[in-house]
């Protein structure tokens, strides 16, 4: 009985085959996504060889791709497609919150600024976690979620602006001091560590790795989520939509067999190149 | 060097100083009456048949055998007869060689070089053992086999040379100015470098070195180096420090490049360590960017001199012109980069110090809070998840 194999399997895609599937990211916030980790893949892969340029592993990855002349040449094409998103993006924020005045930008529960609720549910959150409190209902973007976002978007302009000012040194060094030539290179490196460590255990284990997860969330990359999920993450936001009478406006199509299985092999790809790369980066900065 | 003709004279002076009788009893043609015979052997298994024309083309081919075999008086001769006393000739050589570290005659007959006995020829002919580009595979008898090693302690170096900027400017390139063995070890009177009168003893290796690079050697003498060996303080690097003895590579190949840092770093201990620390080292060490900055390529390789020298490149006069070299638009501002800032130094480079101590402190912090964060959070998770499923009676995956 093929067709009935089927079924199953497609109920056994989100775990809840019938029901409600809403709208959570556009097809544009799905595609940034996916320009940012690849990018990011292709940032920390080229530029941990460079930050451990002694340990045994990158220097038998950079004899294995044509030495330091290719890894550099695609650790600075990662970072142009990277620049290019970034600047899409603010523009895109400036286009909606200040050009456009839409609502839910810079403020409120649809913004990606923290708020004092976002505090309140740090603490919360942990007190749940210690079995000393309730958990928190959450809104739009938990606070971790925005945690990322802003380590993400501050990592960028640290890490791009250290980067650019050594791929132009000579040039930068018309309006910076001397030593910040030096400085920028601690910095880069540091940052650029600190972001590999945090996204590659932090962000995988928060995200994707959890329980309520496990083993991967598909809704940045179909950019739906189940109606039961909807509700058990961001309860908050589900209750105010259903109060506002907007949550017939979110129902989105239940995403195909295709699409999620496509998904997972590129999901389960990122999440594997980024731990080996966590391995490979904790064996050496313990090496050292 | 000596003629043929002049040669030859000689030889015929040598032959009658050596003619212990106004006239030899015996001719060539007598003695190869019986010695022509190709398969010709003595009691243990030798062969002393001679080869009449490679005898007489050879540089003792106008000698009577009688000059050499001196023992020999008349016909028919002893089985047993006395070895051919080169020295009898040969004085200088002999006299080179006695105090050398072949001076054991019996492990090193003259004919371990010279070869066969009956067909030397002069240096200058290609058919010589000791012709300049047939000396390495002369020496490489004994000098490249491991049994050299195990007996003398002594590194198989004939692969490490013919590999070498010399070896191959012999082997492949042909030249006879190439270095060879003798260039640099010398002929009969060779020593131990650990002998000072060695050429190739450390103090002495420059001035070796600087008979063929004599352009070289002068400009190493004007070097912090230089001088420091000059003055007895032999720590100092000498030619074949840096450029190895035998497996001397071309300094602009990769592969010299590439090692090259290594080799400062072994006496400057600090400054290789904060070299390391910046991107001219990160990106030497992957290969592929040979180009990058190597000590040499700043401090100057053979007259290297302190930063306060005016004539040093890294003198702060100098560097917009040494940093220029690869960096183009490099301005007084660039050259305030320090390429051997060291950023745990608080003293020397403040800013530094605290620029990586505040990323140092951000990056543990965000970690562990996020890990203490999320490791509750699985917990926490994992066993609302287990409850939830006892709940519901399913098991507990």
């Amino acid at each position: 009985m093929p067709d009935l194999d089927r079924v199953v399997d497609v109920k056994n895609v989100q775990g809840h085959a019938e029901g409600r599937f809403f709208q959570r990211f556009t097809r544009a916030q799905r595609y940034m996504h996916a320009v940012l980790f690849t990018t990011f893949l292709g940032l920390a892969g080229t530029g941990l060889p460079l930050r451990f340029s002694q340990s045994y592993w990158a220097r038998k990855f950079a004899s294995g791709v044509g030495g330091f002349g290719a890894i550099l040449f695609f650790h600075k094409l990662c970072a142009l497609v990277l620049t290019v998103a970034f600047l899409i993006h603010v523009k895109d924020i400036i286009q909606r919150g200040i050009v456009n005045r839409e609502k839910g930008i810079f403020w409120g529960s649809t913004s990606m600024v923290g708020n004092w609720k976002d505090v309140k549910d740090l603490f919360g959150h942990l007190r749940w976690m210690l079995g000393l409190g309730p958990k928190p209902q959450f809104e739009r973007y938990a606070y971790w979620e925005k945690f990322d976002y802003w380590a993400v978007f501050w990592g960028m302009i640290v890490i791009g602006f250290s980067g650019y000012a050594m791929w132009f040194a000579p040039f930068f060094a018309h309006f910076l001091p001397g030593w910040a030539l030096n400085a920028v290179l601690v910095i880069h490196s540091e940052e650029g560590l600190l972001a590999i460590l945090f996204i590659f255990s932090i962000h995988f284990v928060n995200t994707h790795l959890r329980p309520d997860s496990f083993p991967m969330d598909m809704v940045i990359f179909t950019g739906v989520e189940s109606e039961e999920e909807f509700k058990h993450k961001r309860p908050l936001e589900y209750a105010r939509m259903a109060s506002e009478g907007k949550l017939e406006s979110r129902i989105g199509e239940k995403p195909q067999t295709w699409q999620v299985n496509f998904s997972r092999v590129i999901g389960f790809t990122a999440i594997s190149i980024g731990l080996i790369l966590l391995v490979l980066t904790l064996s050496a900065y313990f090496g050292e | 060097m000596m003629t043929d003709s002049g040669m030859r004279l000689a030889l015929l002076a040598c032959a009658l100083l050596v003619g212990t009788a106004p006239a030899l009893a015996q001719t060539n043609s007598d003695c190869l009456t019986c010695h022509a015979d190709a398969g010709m052997q003595n009691a243990s298994g030798h062969s002393i048949s001679v080869d009449e024309h490679k005898f007489g083309s050879s540089i003792h081919g106008v000698l009577q055998c009688g000059n050499c075999h001196a023992d020999i008086k008349g016909y028919p001769h002893p089985d047993k007869i006395a070895p051919v006393k080169c020295a009898t000739c040969h004085t200088e050589e002999a006299q080179g060689l006695a105090g050398s570290v072949h001076s054991n005659a019996a492990e090193h007959p003259c004919t371990s070089c010279h070869g066969d006995a009956h067909s030397i020829y002069p240096k200058t002919d290609p058919k010589s053992a000791v012709y300049p580009l047939n000396i390495p595979k002369t020496c490489s008898a004994c000098h490249g086999s491991e049994g050299m090693a195990k007996q003398h302690g002594l590194a198989s170096v004939y692969p490490l040379y013919i590999d070498s900027i010399h070896g191959f400017a012999l082997s492949k390139e042909g030249l006879l100015v190439a270095a060879n063995c003798m260039s640099c070890h010398g002929s009969h009177h060779i020593l131990s470098r650990k002998d000072p009168l060695s050429q190739t003893n450390k103090a002495n290796v420059p001035k070796t070195c600087g008979n063929c690079h004599a352009g070289i050697t002068a400009d190493y003498e004007l070097g912090v180096h230089g001088k420091a060996i000059a003055a007895g303080k032999m720590d100092a690097p000498v030619c074949s420090d840096c450029h190895t003895a035998h497996a001397i590579l071309q300094p602009t190949e990769a592969e010299f490049r590439t090692q090259s840092t290594p080799i400062c770093g072994s006496c400057h201990k600090e400054k290789f360590s904060t070299y390391r620390d910046t991107f001219h080292s990160q990106l030497g060490a992957l290969g592929g960017y040979v180009e990058t900055a190597r000590c040499w390529d700043c401090h100057g390789a053979h007259d290297v001199l302190p930063a306060s020298d005016p004539r040093s490149p890294v003198n702060q006069a100098n560097l917009v012109k040494t940093c220029g070299r690869c960096h183009a638009g490099a301005n007084a501002s660039f050259v305030q980069y320090q390429p051997h800032a060291n950023a745990r130094n608080r003293k020397l480079n403040p800013a530094l110090y605290f620029i990586r101590l505040f990323m140092n402190l951000l990056l543990a912090s965000t970690l562990t809070f996020f890990v203490i964060h999320t490791v509750l959070w699985l917990i926490r998770s994992r066993y609302d998840q287990i409850k939830r499923k006892k709940a519901e009676g399913g098991n507990n995956a």
